[in-house]
């Protein structure tokens, strides 16, 4: 807490990463990473294959413990000695790289799990349907184009759409900070189109962190990105800034 | 009154059937016997009534294994283990009612024990001449035993195979532990030569009949219970574990506490399964401990359909139906049908006689819980 | 105890022949004819004089007429002071001139009589006998004998060969069984018996820790002293070599674990595939070896020594193929499916069960041991029997020579290329099938080299291998699932802990122990001892 207290960069962020650094069997995936995200921004995270950009993602969201280093989340909540579940519930959502969504669940069912509401076993077993769920529901479904599709099952639906049930999801969610991996990976031109849409429509309330491969993609975000490299930051700063850098030139095309 | 929404809720087709059929056998069972002359189509000879009444018991085990593996994706090959310690709850009852009829002639000691040279009853039998006291036993030993193991196993994310293989050896560790004289339970010959229960000869036919009502009555209300749970949005989230458990954990739900609160309910049932079996059987042994006994239980979940339910429990008297026959007419070929029956259902037939049932009729919308998919594990 | 008893009347046979040979040597014959006398005397102290006497006139029919005594066939005439000996068939012969005798009144001889004073007595003269054999065997198997009885008696003989003993190990012998005598002898002298009070403590066994905590019990002052001090430090070391041959037994144990495991360690350790039928492949490779065994009796008994390392190659073949024919016939149809895996196999495992108790039956089959792997032998404190080292060695050269493979040849390269990339491998032109049904058989194979060696101690039985299984899966497990290493260290590491709390909790309990421990250490480690970290293994 005295950390928070003295430093005005935490106070004022939403996600504050110092120093972080992990290790696997020797390999280090991640060496003294720092990043700073303030609250209601939205960032594009580039970098090689092994740069650790989902690493990183597993260290925030608690897959994964730091070696060293601090992690806080929305400057008083130290992130390194939680579990997935209870940083899920502070307001951290994430997407996989592979769409992970219930395969023998309804479309609905989906959305249904991923909504606020008390998460223990006792709320679920026993609580009472709220009020206004239908209609949550209902608007998630109107934004991520599914709603002629909530009742098949999730295992039915076609890549794209697992896609943007994922990310719909994460809105039920209502995070304050959402971890997007490869949002775009196998997904046509117009899909791709929509879904840069749609995130910009969660970024207008919520924080996002974006990693991705598809330059087109990031530039279509327009918005401040950095570069990661064997598991440290490269360069930060506006596309055109970071892809003039003759560092990541270097590490994109050199040797 | 339950209102109807609930009652939809909890009986769908499939299990109106199986429902219906249950009572129907719980109340015509007994009834007929009563009314029919002996030796009449109508009146099921005792020995029938005592072998359908212990399928119901494996039903009712089955039951119980559907619930943790069909739903949460937990292979469990030790749930023999939480089906004999509520054997031995009843059967610790059951010793106690002999009183001093045994061949010792002990009031205060079984005859075990005499032998063994004993002075006293050992702590852990305390309170079971009183059938409350074993009752509560029968649910809270496996209770106990599947909530202290899940808090270890599912708090470390013990997950897949591991969990299986760490499920057996702890049914195997048992199984060794009342294989012993000294752990007070009988040791290799186990608890038998009952005498009554709550006043009732064990071996009188109406005793009898009244256990076959209560077994299917119990197999009923461990349908229901089990219903409730699976369809209920605690439900939803364990399928959603049994899916993808990292997504679930990433959406803020304690996988941990799901799976232990199911592991120990199904324990639960297990364990009034197997005290509903004792009686009828009229013995419990180490043997009930035998990681084959655990195996073949989750056989008659993966035949019937898992993740059915009812499927399970049909299962369960299915290939019980079939052992009974085999070991009967072409005893050494009993372990041939077996073996092949594992390989063919779950090579050929993954989702077992229910799921090829549904399949059958493409017309009807899917089922709520459709294929599950072990592939992540 | 047949051995013994046809030796016995092998030599009353002889005895007969000696005494009749040579009665007739003068130079000893006063001597004996003195000390025979005393038998006549029917008192047991004079009879032990006897004994006594005959042993120092070295007379060459002394032991004869000893073993005689030692069979109650020495008879004496209370009239007339003759004494006689007696064959089986009770025919009579003169003590002295070995000629047969007739006697008017048979039912009047008396046989000399025995309490046990006399009888040790006469043991320890016979042994002290025995010391002069031609064989050093005999010769030692008697300084032994005394050491362990360290009678008095025999002091003056073991004094009289010891310097002419000419192999080193009776020689040893000899002057331990001198010391025993000695360090027990209230009334040697304090200087003597401080030495070999000394002698005793560097022969460290259990008979000397049983004998100087006798004399520290009686003997008094310095003695007593250098008594107590050498018992405890010889219980002291007794302890240490029970330990140690508690190690041994364990990795005896070890071995027969990692035996058992080696084979998982290949199907579930590297591939993944959960095969509960392996248990039932060490049981194949246990009966391949039980009907080489009956081959080579009918066709080639002269062979019999061989059948075991003939078994091996072909249990390796026999259980291979099996191996191979289940991976296409039914695991490659579940691959990523582990829990079905685990069901189709264990359902493969009752079929396989079954086939061979109808084939064999249910009985438990006969397995003969090559004499090379028969006996015994004493190593610094430790006895090891031959067919645990020599089963030792065979789980090593197994575990050495799989890691060869793997490491070393191009098929070992494929088998690691295809368990960490399948589409990489596939796309390099590895034949990911082919690689997949022949690793199945190479894990199963070992599985059955494995049941030739186990069947040389265990039942050879159906249930063979459901005995295996469970404790297989959980060494592969606690060493780290896809490490062979970790599978040896686990292997080791379980055996020897398991013996080493044996005499502390008994059996079973140990076994419970180790069943509650190892699942304690999964939730603990759910990777295992050795296990792959990162989000490699994650995927």
């Amino acid at each position: 807490m005295s950390v928070a207290a003295d430093n005005p960069v935490l106070t004022s962020s939403l996600l504050y990463l110092d120093g972080v650094s992990v290790s696997f069997d020797g390999y280090k995936a991640l060496r003294e990473l720092s990043l700073v995200l303030a609250p209601g921004e939205m960032r594009a995270i580039i970098g090689p294959n092994g740069a650790g950009k989902t690493t990183m993602m597993d260290i925030i969201t608690g897959k994964t413990r730091a070696d060293s280093g601090d992690i806080y989340f929305a400057g008083s909540h130290d992130l390194s000695h939680l579990d997935e579940a209870a940083i899920a519930e502070l307001g951290v959502g994430r997407k996989f790289q592979k769409p992970t969504v219930f395969e023998s669940h309804t479309v609905d069912d989906n959305i249904l799990l991923a909504l606020k509401a008390p998460r223990s076993a006792i709320a679920t077993l026993f609580g009472r349907q709220p009020a206004n769920e239908r209609e949550r529901i209902d608007r998630i479904l109107e934004t991520t184009r599914l709603k002629d599709h909530r009742a098949r099952l999730a295992a039915d639906l076609s890549h794209g759409q697992k896609q943007w049930l994922e990310i719909g999801m994460l809105l039920a969610q209502d995070p304050k900070l959402l971890l997007v991996d490869e949002p775009v990976a196998g997904m046509t031109d117009a899909e791709t189109a929509q879904t840069a849409e749609l995130l910009r429509e969660i970024a207008r309330d919520h924080s996002v962190v974006v990693v991705e491969h598809d330059m087109a993609f990031v530039r279509d975000l327009g918005v401040k990105v950095t570069v990661l490299h064997e598991g440290s930051v490269l360069a930060e700063g506006a596309l055109d800034e970071v892809s003039a850098d003759p560092r990541v030139i270097e590490v994109y095309l050199g040797r | 009154m339950i209102g109807t929404e609930m009652t939809q809720r909890l009986l769908d087709r499939n299990g109106l059937v199986f429902v219906g059929l249950l009572l129907a056998a719980a109340i015509l069972v007994p009834l007929l016997a009563l009314v029919a002359p002996a030796g009449s189509l109508l009146h099921m000879p005792p020995y029938v009534v005592a072998l359908i009444g212990k399928y119901l018991c494996f039903a009712l085990l089955a039951l119980s294994l559907d619930l943790v593996w069909g739903y949460c994706g937990i292979l469990s090959l030790g749930h023999g283990a939480f089906f004999a310690l509520g054997g031995y709850a009843m059967g610790m009852y059951l010793m106690r009612q002999i009183g001093s009829r045994g061949v010792y002639a002990n009031p205060d000691l079984p005859d075990f024990m005499v032998f063994l040279n004993w002075k006293s009853l050992p702590l852990t039998w305390w309170g079971f001449s009183s059938f409350p006291y074993a009752a509560v036993m029968a649910l809270l030993a496996p209770g106990l035993l599947a909530f202290a193991f899940g808090w270890f196993a599912f708090r470390s994310r013990v997950t897949g195979v591991y969990l299986s293989i760490i499920t057996q050896a702890m049914t195997y560790a048992l199984q060794l532990a009342f294989f012993r004289n000294d752990m007070g339970f009988g040791g290799n010959n186990g608890l038998t030569d009952f005498k009554d229960i709550l006043g009732f000869n064990v071996q009188a036919e109406s005793t009898r009949l009244a256990l076959f009502s209560l077994s299917a009555l119990a197999l009923i209300a461990g349908y229901l219970i089990a219903r409730g749970i699976v369809t209920s949005k605690f439900g939803k989230v364990v399928i959603a574990i049994r899916d993808a458990e990292s997504r679930t954990r990433f959406l803020g739900y304690r996988v941990e506490t799901y799976k232990i609160v199911v592991f120990t309910v199904s324990a639960m049932m297990a364990g009034v399964a197997g005290a509903l079996y004792v009686p009828q059987v009229g013995i419990i042994n180490p043997g009930e401990f035998a990681p084959i006994n655990s195996i073949e239980a989750v056989i008659w979940v993966s035949v019937g359909g898992r993740g059915t339910l009812a499927g399970a429990a049909l299962g369960a008297l299915l290939v019980n139906f079939a052992k009974t026959w085999f070991t009967d007419a072409l005893p050494e070929l009993w372990l041939f049908a077996l073996g092949l029956l594992f390989i063919v259902v779950t090579v050929f037939m993954p989702k077992g006689i229910l799921g090829l049932l549904d399949s059958m009729k493409p017309l009807r919308s899917p089922p709520v819980i459709a294929s599950p998919t072990e592939a992540k594990q | 105890m047949k051995k013994i008893t046809h030796w016995r009347r092998h030599w009353s046979r002889a005895l007969t022949i000696m005494l009749t040979l040579c009665c007739a040597g003068p130079a000893f014959a006063d001597a004996l004819d003195d000390a025979v006398a005393h038998f006549s005397a029917d008192k047991f102290p004079q009879t032990q004089q006897a004994i006594d006497e005959i042993v120092a006139s070295g007379a060459p029919t002394a032991p004869a007429i000893l073993e005689a005594l030692a069979n109650n066939r020495l008879l004496f005439d209370p009239d007339e002071q003759k004494v006689y000996f007696s064959d089986e068939n009770d025919n009579l012969y003169d003590l002295r001139t070995g000629e047969k005798a007739t006697v008017e009144s048979p039912d009047d001889l008396k046989k000399v009589r025995l309490n046990n004073a006399v009888r040790g007595t006469l043991q320890a003269a016979q042994g002290a006998m025995t010391l002069m054999a031609p064989d050093p065997a005999k010769r030692m198997a008697s300084a032994r004998e005394i050491f362990k009885s360290h009678e008095p008696l025999a002091l003056p003989q073991i004094e009289a060969v010891l310097a002419a003993e000419k192999s080193p190990d009776v020689k040893a012998a000899l002057s331990d069984a001198r010391a025993a005598i000695i360090a027990t002898t209230p009334d040697a002298p304090d200087a003597s018996r401080l030495e070999a009070i000394d002698r005793l403590k560097a022969r460290g066994d259990q008979d000397s820790q049983g004998m100087l905590a006798g004399i520290a019990a009686s003997a008094q002052g310095q003695v007593k002293a250098a008594a107590s001090a050498a018992a405890a430090s010889v219980q002291a070391r007794l302890a240490l070599w029970s330990n140690v041959q508690n190690i041994f037994y364990g990795l005896s144990l070890g071995s027969v674990l990692l035996l058992a495991a080696i084979g998982l360690a290949i199907t579930f350790g590297v591939m993944g595939v959960i095969n509960m039928a392996h248990g039932e492949m060490v049981m194949l490779g246990a009966y391949t070896t039980f009907v080489t065994q009956q081959a080579i009796a009918a066709w080639r008994p002269g062979m019999a020594d061989y059948s075991l390392l003939i078994a091996v190659p072909l249990a390796f073949i026999v259980t291979g193929a099996v191996g191979i024919a289940i991976e296409r016939s039914i695991i490659r149809f579940l691959y990523g499916r582990p829990l079905e895996t685990l069901l189709a196999t264990f359902g493969l495992s009752l079929i396989l069960q079954q086939a061979v108790r109808t084939l064999f039956g249910a009985n438990n089959r006969q397995v003969s041991a090559p004499a090379f792997m028969a006996g015994s032998f004493d190593f610094g404190g430790l006895a090891i029997t031959s067919g645990r080292l020599w089963i030792i060695v065979f789980a090593l050269v197994v575990f050495i020579l799989l890691q060869l493979v793997l490491r070393a040849t191009s098929f070992g390269l494929r088998v690691r290329a295809v368990t960490q990339n399948r589409r990489m491998a596939s796309s390099m032109g590895i034949d990911t099938n082919r690689i997949d049904a022949l690793a199945f058989g190479l894990g199963s194979g070992i599985a059955g080299m494995a049941g030739v060696a186990l069947s040389q101690i265990d039942n050879v039985s159906p249930n063979l291998g459901q005995s295996y299984i469970i404790d297989s899966f959980l060494v592969v497990v606690f060493g780290g699932v896809g490490n062979l290493w970790g599978t040896l260290v686990a292997a080791l590491t379980l055996g020897i802990a398991n013996k080493l709390l044996e005499p502390l909790i008994g059996a079973v309990l140990g076994k419970i122990a180790m069943l509650v421990f190892i699942i304690l250490f999964i939730q603990k480690r759910p990777r295992g001892l050795f296990a792959l970290k990162g989000r490699a293994v994650e995927a």
